[in-house]
């Protein structure tokens, strides 16, 4: 299927950034967009893209509490394998756990936890700025080229800690290494922002808008 | 190489057209906003800041079309201040595409609005202004450091008009306390003077927050941003005049930056 006649579905769960997200896409050569909160559309998409900003238990109450969203997400993603991208928070909601204000469960399907940066005096929390995107040597969605070392805007509090080091596709340097990207099979996040990250972030989701995995 | 420094350009809007102009030669319209944003975004600016200085509330309209139209075409960072009172204007503003909201007087009128904010939309999109003035005039630029009122400043509100009686740092700690995702630095001293930054202002800021401070107020030359990280500590700094009027390109403060060992972006990616 050409990338225009795709169904694209932005998963609006009340994350302040849908339209950032919505215009990069648009940027990066989208042409059918959907921001939604219909299962049934998520269920029938050619790509999903899951955004957030803000705090990891929040952002799962959201989504967790949407009529039949889990259940589509599971059964595209994980049964349809679907092409996925979770961005901040949504990359951070494949996690198992987060504990940001409390223990969170997550979607699980990136093994590891999210947790606070240790504290530091040499650091300034929250991670933000851009920061160098440096690239794992063995994952094969950093040897195809969906994603470039390069520098990205970076905007977080807690980082995503990976038990399965080799789910990781790319990291970057904040008071010790945090992972900027994961994936595995369809399944892609990022910590960074493309839709913030200028060329480098809109070349990324073009890319993403083509990824057959 | 660790975060890089943030450049980041202020553009002072009135109106929905922009105050002081700016000599980029390939402009359409120079008094459009949309049209600086757009040219900054191509120079590579970190992220950008808009302040909306008009002086009625009515005119908000206005700049929320301003934002719409900014975050249709440029894909980096945009904070914008300026009249920002309540937790219905953060949220007008980040839904036309704003990803932070500077406040300023209603940080100190009603402290609460930066928690509500905080709460509702996260720390990350609440820049509290912290505006502030040494509190003796003599002082204020001797930089004298036996003198008894040195490294004390009073928060501003209003543009700068209006002294609060409030202490800098103890603002700036409540500010962290409630949930402020970052603290924007300007001294009202040096703010339009060209002669730098009020680096003890905000080194004495800096070190005493675990947030990110952006120094503003006062740069005349590259070298000021350079000082205000080396000498101020912040994290990321903000100038309108060097910028605007091309005597400096965001490529030369990244240069400058760099050559100085900084941590900053080094190319337009």
């Amino acid at each position: 299927m050409s990338i225009c006649a795709e169904k694209i579905a932005l998963i609006d769960y009340g994350a302040g950034n849908l339209h950032s997200v919505y215009n990069a896409l648009k940027a990066a050569g989208a042409h059918s967009v959907e921001v939604t909160h219909d299962a049934h559309y998520i269920a029938a998409a050619d790509r999903i893209i899951l955004p957030g900003v803000g705090a990891f238990g929040a952002c799962k109450d959201a989504l967790f509490a949407i009529d039949g969203m889990i259940d589509a997400l599971e059964q595209s993603v994980r049964g349809g394998a679907i092409p996925f991208l979770g961005i901040c928070v949504g990359m951070q909601l494949l996690a198992d756990t987060g504990v940001e204000h409390g223990m969170h469960k997550g979607l699980g399907w990136i093994k590891g936890n999210v947790r606070a940066f240790d504290p530091s005096e040499t650091i300034k929390i929250p991670h933000m700025g851009w920061n160098e995107i440096r690239l794992s040597k063995h994952h094969p969605l950093a040897g195809n080229g969906l994603l470039l070392s390069g520098e990205a805007y970076f905007l977080h509090g807690y980082k995503f800690d990976a038990l399965d080091e080799s789910d990781i596709i790319a990291r970057t340097h904040h008071g010790g290494t945090v992972t900027a990207a994961v994936g595995k099979d369809n399944i892609l996040g990022v910590q960074f922002h493309p839709e913030k990250s200028q060329h480098y972030g809109i070349s990324f989701l073009a890319r993403f808008l083509q990824w057959r995995p | 190489m660790s975060v890089r420094i943030r450049v980041i350009p202020c553009l002072d809007v009135a109106d929905g057209r922009v105050v002081k102009g700016v000599n980029f030669v390939d402009l359409v319209d120079a008094g459009d906003p949309v049209e600086q944003a757009k040219a900054y975004d191509r120079a590579g600016a970190d992220e950008l800041c808009f302040l909306d200085i008009t002086a009625s509330h009515e005119d908000r309209a206005t700049i929320l079309d301003v934002v719409r139209r900014t975050a249709e075409v440029c894909f980096m960072p945009l904070t914008v201040g300026g009249g920002v009172r309540s937790v219905e204007d953060a949220r007008a503003l980040l839904l036309a595409g704003a990803d932070k909201v500077a406040i300023n007087s209603a940080a100190v009128s009603n402290p609460q609005v930066i928690a509500d904010i905080a709460e509702k939309f996260g720390s990350q999109c609440v820049v509290a202004s912290v505006d502030a003035k040494r509190w003796s005039e003599d002082d204020a630029n001797s930089g004298d450091a036996n003198s008894a009122t040195s490294g004390k400043w009073e928060i501003y509100i209003h543009g700068g008009r209006k002294p609060t009686g409030i202490d800098a740092l103890e603002h700036a700690h409540t500010m962290e306390r409630l949930g402020a995702g970052e603290l924007l630095v300007t001294s009202m001293d040096r703010d339009g003077t060209k002669a730098g930054f009020d680096l003890e202002l905000t080194r004495t800021i800096a070190d005493n927050v675990a947030i990110p401070v952006i120094a503003s107020g006062g740069v005349g030359h590259v070298d000021d941003l350079v000082r205000g990280v080396t000498q101020g500590h912040a994290s990321a700094v903000l100038a309108a005049s060097i910028f605007h009027f091309g005597e400096a390109s965001i490529a030369d403060a990244h240069d400058a930056l760099r050559n100085a060992g900084l941590p900053a972006r080094c190319s337009i990616n």
